[in-house]
């Protein structure tokens, strides 16, 4: 039957009809004979194109039965145990999974759409509030409870209950007390403070080759070296806030930001924890000498106390005082002045304390 | 078929008998369900979270939650050899040596952006269109509820595996915590039980990212479905809609088997983007260490507005008690918690302030077209601007280097666009609205353009308009006012009691500003069109 009508109001002027129209009656006149009877709101689909989409759907869900079966069958003939098998292994479950999947769903969203009846059934709402009658029993039936059980009337009942709930409701938060140490002054120093073993000063480490830095070679205008404390090289809680950038200028780019007395032959040191929220500040540009910390572009200055030119972080990278050991390996000559890394309630404006207590001495 | 089968009228009338479930299907088999394209969007999470304890319960096998060393002996040779923590090495050992832990894992983090990307746009879906409003704003804070907990959800998990990525992220939710004023350093000490990273971070946070939060999600989705199943869903404006009935297809069979389908078909995206779109290539990334990062480090997408906020924030720290302390870094402070706080709290609000300006304590039923609340529309456009502008914002670097575009130039847009963008927003998203709301007026009270063209006697030629469709124009009649609180002077110059005060005054103002109907719908005269079509002479439109 080709469609000669277009959807049209009914009361349309003039109508629209393309080709010849049909015959207004079904030739087949029992054609719908079979179909149960409809309830209103619920009409029933073409029954020849629900033939139809039977076959596609059947189709379908034969599709998705040889997925499933190729899924378990690739489990056992795809192996794992290298980059190329477990490749291998993850295309063929996946692509058999997603198959069966998708066969299914569309399958049975076919069935829905094609074979059963189109539906537009009506269901009556009623406001959500209660009836004045229910709402009068329940607050009649609340309040014959609530004088009953006497906790109107007697106010020590009361008070003691409350007296004796209080502390078991505080205890859950009392037992959580172990969940870690106090702070104490902890996020203040770093392990370049400590004593090593022999009493020596610790040795800068360069991160990965674990080799102490001998002043005389290093040399790396244009690169940063990421430094470790010597005896922590894995540890996370000592890397978390030691972690160091060294740096070597020539003596006419320092900057009077940077202490010159901290410094060795022009190699300078500062911590690679951001001052924002922690990012290990891993970036350096050669020609601006800024180190950029990658996680919020907080952007320091180098070559003048690492001092903040842009981003959120607030206070430049702390710089740490280093020298040479009698080996001519670089050594800390004392911990960090400031505390590392990002700030807290308990820190205050340490570098302000800092420039003070140099004063004095 | 006539009687039901004998295996099923056993067990009915067990459980019957036992249960008396006869009377709760009798109600609920055929519960009408309303039909329309965006009331699949929240589905579109359920199924999310379904896939992700499916997925995540596998996932629990074979990872260990433990940041005790130990040496990669796994079989993917790059990292071999090389000390790493147990659970990096346990998530490797999914990704390498266990039979479809791959796709497994993939699938669980592609469920878990589609989860809140669901979330997110069904959130946005019932906002738009009003369905929060009586008697569903307890449903509209739990979802609220719910999309804060799915952050923390994506936010534990990102954080499990213990590669160098997501290392990253758990340092920046560390010095965040960090910042918090007077008790941020405890939180931090209780939380990683001691300095950071410590060893018990990943075990704790293993514990919230598989029990609490997940627990909790459970019930309050429970408690969503409840409360969807007996206020019964909105419908959109149409045909035979009204406020006291529900138009749709029946529970059983049509949306059961739909909803299956659907469950099905995003299972099956999960799958094919699990298997044929990498995500988070831990074994890329190689084992967590505080010294190292990569360049690039991006969040899963719902955490980029809260990195955006971070990277766009100035430099801003005070110290309340000079060099003893009273730190509060508001340059991490800020960006951590205002954007989050004004978007949640403005959400938790909305409900309310809105039935405080309007006075409209009635129910709802029937879904508001965006358009025929401007208001809301443009606020809602606004918000989503201001989160738009955080979220792109939070991927400056990447569209710095693929754009070449200035890193900081970047970044001094975004510090001006974050207040100047939602104001434009709301401005043409309100201009938007009208000239929709004008359209359907126009079709109301002169019909469609029928395609005929018509040639008067006097030679003109027409094009004649016919009536819209039944059903359209029952949608567009769905427009329904906005209440107005009384505020206006009486006869004798007394304003009534609640506005005379400064705050009844600007709530009477912004009662009428947003309620006032500025382009209501006409009468049609369709008439016009049949005489028309009779010959006569008459103006068409």
């Amino acid at each position: 039957m080709t469609e000669n009508t277009i959807d049209q109001p009914e009361d349309r002027v003039p109508k629209r009809v393309i080709g010849t129209p049909p015959p207004t009656e079904a030739i087949l006149k029992d054609e719908r004979a079979h179909e149960p009877e409809a309830l209103p709101g619920v009409q029933y689909q073409d029954p020849v194109s629900a033939r139809k989409a039977e076959k596609a759907v059947a189709l379908l869900f034969a599709i998705a039965f040889l997925a499933g079966i190729g899924f378990i069958a690739s489990y056992v003939i795809f192996q794992v145990g290298t980059i190329e098998k477990t490749s291998t292994s993850n295309f063929a479950l996946g692509g058999t999974l997603t198959l069966a999947l998708l066969a299914l769903a569309a399958g049975i969203t076919t069935w829905v759409r094609k074979i059963m009846p189109k539906y537009s059934m009506i269901q009556e709402r009623h406001p959500m509030v209660s009836d004045s009658d229910t709402r009068e029993y329940v607050k009649e039936t609340f309040l014959a409870g609530a004088n009953e059980s006497g906790f109107v009337k007697h106010k020590l009942l009361r008070r003691t209950l409350l007296l004796a709930a209080a502390p078991l409701g505080l205890a859950p938060l009392v037992l959580l007390k172990d969940l870690g140490p106090l702070p104490g002054n902890k996020l203040r120093h770093t392990v370049w403070g400590e004593a090593t073993k022999n009493g020596k000063p610790r040795r800068l480490i360069t991160e990965g080759t674990g080799q102490p830095i001998r002043a005389a070679d290093f040399n790396s205008p244009g690169g940063i070296l990421s430094v470790v404390p010597e005896g922590y090289e894995h540890d996370l809680n000592a890397l978390a806030k030691a972690t160091l950038i060294l740096l070597k200028f020539r003596p006419e780019e320092l900057k009077s930001g940077t202490n010159l007395n901290w410094t060795h032959d022009g190699i300078v040191a500062y911590s690679k924890i951001c001052t924002h929220v922690g990012c290990p500040a891993a970036l350096y540009e050669q020609t601006t000498h800024h180190i950029l910390c990658p996680c919020h572009q907080s952007t320091f200055d180098a070559s003048d106390g690492a001092k903040v030119v842009f981003g959120p972080a607030a206070r430049p990278l702390p710089q740490l005082p280093i020298g040479i050991d009698e080996e001519g390996f670089l050594v800390a000559k004392a911990d960090f002045n400031v505390p590392v890394g990002p700030s807290f309630w308990e820190r205050g404006d340490a570098e302000h304390e800092a420039r003070e207590k140099a004063e004095k001495a | 078929m006539d009687t039901p089968p004998k295996a099923i009228a056993g067990v009915s009338t067990f459980l019957d008998d036992r249960l008396g479930a006869g009377s709760f299907l009798k109600r609920n088999l055929r519960k009408m369900f309303p039909d329309h394209w965006s009331f699949l969007l929240g589905e579109i999470a359920l199924y999310s979270f379904v896939v992700l304890l499916l997925t995540g319960t596998f996932l629990t096998f074979w990872f260990k939650p433990s940041m005790g060393h130990v040496m990669y002996e796994g079989s993917y040779e790059p990292l071999k050899g090389i000390m790493m923590s147990e659970a990096y090495a346990s998530a490797l050992n999914i990704s390498f040596d266990v039979r479809g832990g791959l796709l497994i894992r993939q699938i669980h983090h592609w469920a878990a952006l589609l989860f809140v990307a669901g979330m997110m746009v069904h959130m946005l879906r019932v906002f738009f269109t009003g369905a929060y409003r009586k008697p569903r704003e307890l449903n509209w804070l739990i979802g609220i509820g719910l999309l804060t907990l799915a952050l923390f959800e994506g936010l534990t998990g990102y954080s499990l595996p213990d590669d160098l990525l997501s290392g990253a992220g758990l340092r920046i939710t560390q010095g965040v915590i960090l910042s918090i004023p007077l008790i941020g350093t405890y939180i931090q000490f209780f939380l990683f039980g001691g300095e950071y990273p410590g060893e018990d971070i990943i075990s704790r946070f293993f514990t919230l990212h598989i029990l609490l939060i997940p627990g909790i999600l459970l019930a309050l989705i429970t408690a969503h479905m409840i409360l969807m199943w007996v206020q019964k869903h909105t419908q959109m404006p149409g045909k035979g809609r009204t406020e006291k009935n529900v138009v749709g297809a029946p529970f059983y069979p049509a949306f059961m088997a739909k909803a299956g389908a659907y469950f099905l078909f995003t299972f099956g995206v999960l799958a094919l983007l699990g298997t044929f779109a990498q995500i988070n290539p831990i074994w890329l990334f190689g084992p967590y260490t505080p010294a190292d990062i990569s360049a690039g480090s991006q969040p899963d997408w719902y955490m980029g507005f809260l990195e955006g906020s971070l990277r766009l924030m100035v430099p801003w720290e005070i110290n309340l008690f000079g060099t003893s302390g009273g730190t509060i870094p508001l340059s991490v402070l800020i960006p951590a918690l205002v954007p989050l706080g004004i978007i949640m709290t403005g959400l938790a609000l909305y409900p309310f302030l809105e039935q405080w300006v309007t006075g409209d304590r009635r129910e709802h039923h029937i879904a508001d077209r965006p358009r025929n609340n401007p208001h809301r529309t443009s606020i809602g456009f606004a918000a989503i601007t201001f989160y738009g502008i955080l979220w792109l914002l939070g991927a400056n670097d990447e569209i710095s280097a693929n754009f070449h575009i200035g890193l900081y130039e970047t970044t001094m847009f975004g510090r001006v666009a974050i207040f100047v963008g939602p104001v434009i927003a709301y401005f043409v998203t309100y201009r938007i609205c009208l000239g929709l709301q004008r359209k359907d007026a126009e079709i109301v009270s002169h019909g469609v353009e029928s395609g005929v063209i018509k040639r008067m006697p006097n030679g003109e030629y027409i094009e004649v308009h016919t009536p819209p469709a039944d059903d359209i124009l029952a949608h567009l009649r769905g427009k329904k006012e906005i209440p107005i609180i009384e505020g206006g002077a009486d006869r004798e110059g007394i304003p009534p009691k609640g506005a005379r005060s400064l705050i009844g005054r600007l709530r009477a103002k912004m009662s009428r500003a947003y309620g006032t109907d500025r382009i209501p719908l006409e009468e049609g005269h369709g008439e016009e069109h049949v005489a028309v079509g009779a010959g006569e002479r008459k103006e068409v439109h």
